[in-house]
């Protein structure tokens, strides 16, 4: 089979996985006189497809033939999916191709599992080393960690990728049972928290070795330690396809993000997938749900919320409001609060400001008293937040706060053409 | 006389001579400043105390200083001006004309970012060039960000020769050394070569048509750097397509 079409069907299986995040890993560059490739620590989305995501890596699986039949996988053993399997030297040359005419930041590269988990994940391996060690690519490079590889082969993918991931695919244990029969998210856990323990030994001999230089006297090119996955790691799981409530989503990211120190979770809303099983629902989970998820999920990262906090109805997150302004609809006690005086833990839980504009607000009220033309100011959003702040010349009306609760007009889509 | 500024983004040439056009403007000097002359002929109308620029001033005049607006440089004149006069105004992020000198810093900061994200790369046959091949690439940027791409481009791809042709002006880069050349003509970028197809294939393949939102895409993707992306020549196709391989996704 030709690369082309390969690339077709490797592509095309690959785009189920949400990630194509290229930022976190280390700055590297290739002045160093050979290879190709830098990294800035950022991330850069160097193309998006109509359906409003980024393409940021080059996104394949290696194969898409697998010896499992997780129901919700368009690669299941039992689908009827066109099979490819690309070469080790094909991955590699496709990357830095498209590397170089500057279209992807690196590699995001997954399997099906093929014979078993350790063969799958040499395979895997294997194209990151040759892309490190032979050809001293620089660029970024996500690895798929197969469920119960052997941790010397999870120590061997630290040391090529930026970053790890291994999916938890379900909100719970008793639908990946059911959905999933191969996987255990038992085991899905144990590697997760073996990545988590590694990532933390590295960043520990990373601040020993930078205290070791910091002495006086110190060798300039003290041994650095060996590296490991420096941009972390993340996973992914789908809404929709069993019956888990938010409550129960957030529930685990909470705990994931706490107890995994993971960068990020992703949420994929369940679309319905080709020669789907009865067992899955025929219907896609609506895409604003998955858009609340991650809603919520910054308000945990960078806002201050708990997971406990968090506002639901019957479990599930409104899809009228966003998550911030459900809570603060809830909280009428809290409001309105004073511009010139609010701490800004209390600020940022405000509807339509956010961190930038909490910060803006409180580098101006050093100097002056804040105005409702500075709320204007700050963007369109931040109008939101009138109804839900005083001013010297602003009060909020109760009429306000009763338009926010009426439910928006429905979105519409602007034609393209 | 020497123009003052040596191209049209010159911070440094024009943070230099920005104390002596707070003390009083050298009438001489801003002639030749062309079209901008006019704007540096409002000389300070109250006595200020030296220019001591607030730490940041320097990003914010460098990324100013590149953006395509004709009065740039009157408006970070004439806020220095305020600056001298107004204790607190620099903290001050919500003060109307910060705003716009930061939403122009933005803008240009911006373009910096979807330049080193949007340029296309295309491989040319060179026998002079190091390796027989040379990577070109057509791109037209709104600002004048052609040197603050620079460095992106050459920490990336170190090793072989590329070049970005411009409207505004050229990079070469040889392998070892960079250097600047005059404006270059759509014409003078290379056609299609033989890997495009692949990256094709890819853009159309990692789409998925369940998840249509053609909002999204336009709003990180403006319209107006589509001409020099060639995957952006599918998308109309795409989105014509959707429903039918959604509709075949689930199976119906």
């Amino acid at each position: 089979m030709e690369v082309l079409n390969k690339l077709a069907i490797l592509a095309d299986a690959a785009k189920y996985d949400a990630s194509c995040a290229s930022s976190g890993g280390d700055r590297r560059d290739s002045r160093d006189g050979r290879g190709i490739g830098s990294t800035t620590g950022s991330g850069i989305c160097h193309a998006y497809a109509p359906d409003g995501r980024c393409i940021s890596l080059l996104k394949v699986l290696l194969t898409n033939w697998c010896v499992y039949d997780c129901l919700y996988c368009i690669n299941r053993k039992s689908s009827e999916v066109r099979r490819a399997r690309f070469s080790i030297d094909e991955v590699v040359q496709l990357t830095l191709s498209f590397y170089r005419r500057n279209v992807i930041e690196g590699l995001f590269l997954s399997s099906g599992i093929i014979r078993n988990p350790d063969y799958t994940m040499e395979q895997v391996i294997e194209v990151a080393r040759r892309l490190r060690e032979d050809e001293h690519f620089k660029g970024y490079i996500h690895l798929k960690t197969i469920p119960d590889a052997s941790p010397e082969l999870v120590e061997r993918a630290g040391r090529h990728a930026d970053r790890l991931s291994i999916n938890v695919e379900l909100p719970s244990a008793a639908s990946l049972k059911a959905l999933a029969p191969e996987k255990d998210a038992g085991g899905i856990e144990r590697t997760m928290s073996r990545i988590h323990l590694r990532l933390q030994a590295a960043r520990e001999a990373r601040r020993e070795a930078e205290a070791v230089r910091a002495l006086p006297g110190a060798a300039a090119a003290a041994t650095r330690p060996p590296r490991f996955a420096p941009a972390g790691q993340s996973t992914q799981l789908i809404v929709g396809a069993d019956a888990s409530d938010d409550r129960a989503v957030l529930r685990l990211s909470h705990r994931l993000y706490r107890g995994q120190g993971l960068r990020r979770v992703y949420y994929s809303a369940y679309s319905p997938i080709p020669h789907a099983s009865r067992a899955l629902p025929p219907q896609a989970a609506p895409l604003m749900r998955e858009h609340r998820l991650y809603q919520a999920d910054w308000l945990m990262r960078f806002y201050g919320f708990g997971a406990e906090e968090i506002v639901t109805e019957g479990g599930f997150l409104s899809l009228r409001h966003d998550p911030k302004l459900a809570w603060a609809l809830a909280h009428p006690e809290t409001f309105p609060l004073d511009l010139d005086r609010a701490p800004r833990e209390s600020l940022l839980r405000v509807p339509g400001l956010g961190v930038g504009s909490v910060d803006k607000l409180l580098a101006a009220r050093q100097h002056r008293r804040l105005r409702r033309a500075d709320v204007l100011a700050l963007g369109p959003l931040a109008r939101k937040a009138l109804p839900f702040v005083v001013a010297v010349d602003h009060r909020p009306r109760a009429a306000d706060l009763q338009a926010l609760a009426r439910p928006p007009a429905e979105p519409q889509q602007a034609a393209l053409f | 006389m020497d123009l003052p500024l040596r191209h049209p983004a010159d911070w440094p040439g024009f943070a230099a001579q920005l104390p002596a056009l707070l003390a009083g403007a050298d009438a001489s000097w801003t002639q030749d400043v062309g079209a901008q002359a006019a704007l540096f002929g409002d000389a300070p109308t109250a006595p200020a105390g030296p220019w001591a620029p607030p730490e940041g001033w320097h990003e914010l005049g460098r990324l100013v200083a590149m953006h395509a607006d004709a009065d740039r440089y009157a408006r970070l004149l004439a806020f220095a001006r305020r600056l001298q006069r107004e204790p607190g105004l620099w903290a001050d992020r919500l003060d109307a004309e910060r705003r716009h000198l930061q939403s122009l810093a933005r803008q240009v900061s911006r373009e910096i970012h979807k330049m080193h994200a949007f340029v296309r790369f295309r491989e040319v046959a060179d026998t002079q060039a190091r390796g027989g091949r040379r990577h070109v690439a057509w791109f037209e940027p709104a600002h004048h960000v052609l040197r603050a791409v620079a460095p992106f481009f050459v920490k990336r791809f170190a090793q072989h020769p590329w070049a970005i042709l411009t409207p505004r002006g050229c990079l070469h880069w040889d392998g070892e050394r960079l250097s600047g050349a005059g404006p270059a003509r759509r014409e003078d970028a290379p056609p299609e070569d033989a890997g495009e197809a692949l990256w094709l294939i890819y853009y159309r393949s990692i789409f998925n048509p369940a998840r249509l939102k053609i909002d999204a895409m336009k709003k990180e993707m403006p319209v107006r750097y589509w001409a020099h992306m060639p995957e952006t020549r599918l998308i109309s196709e795409l989105v014509r397509e959707a429903p039918r391989r959604e509709a075949r996704m689930r199976g119906v």
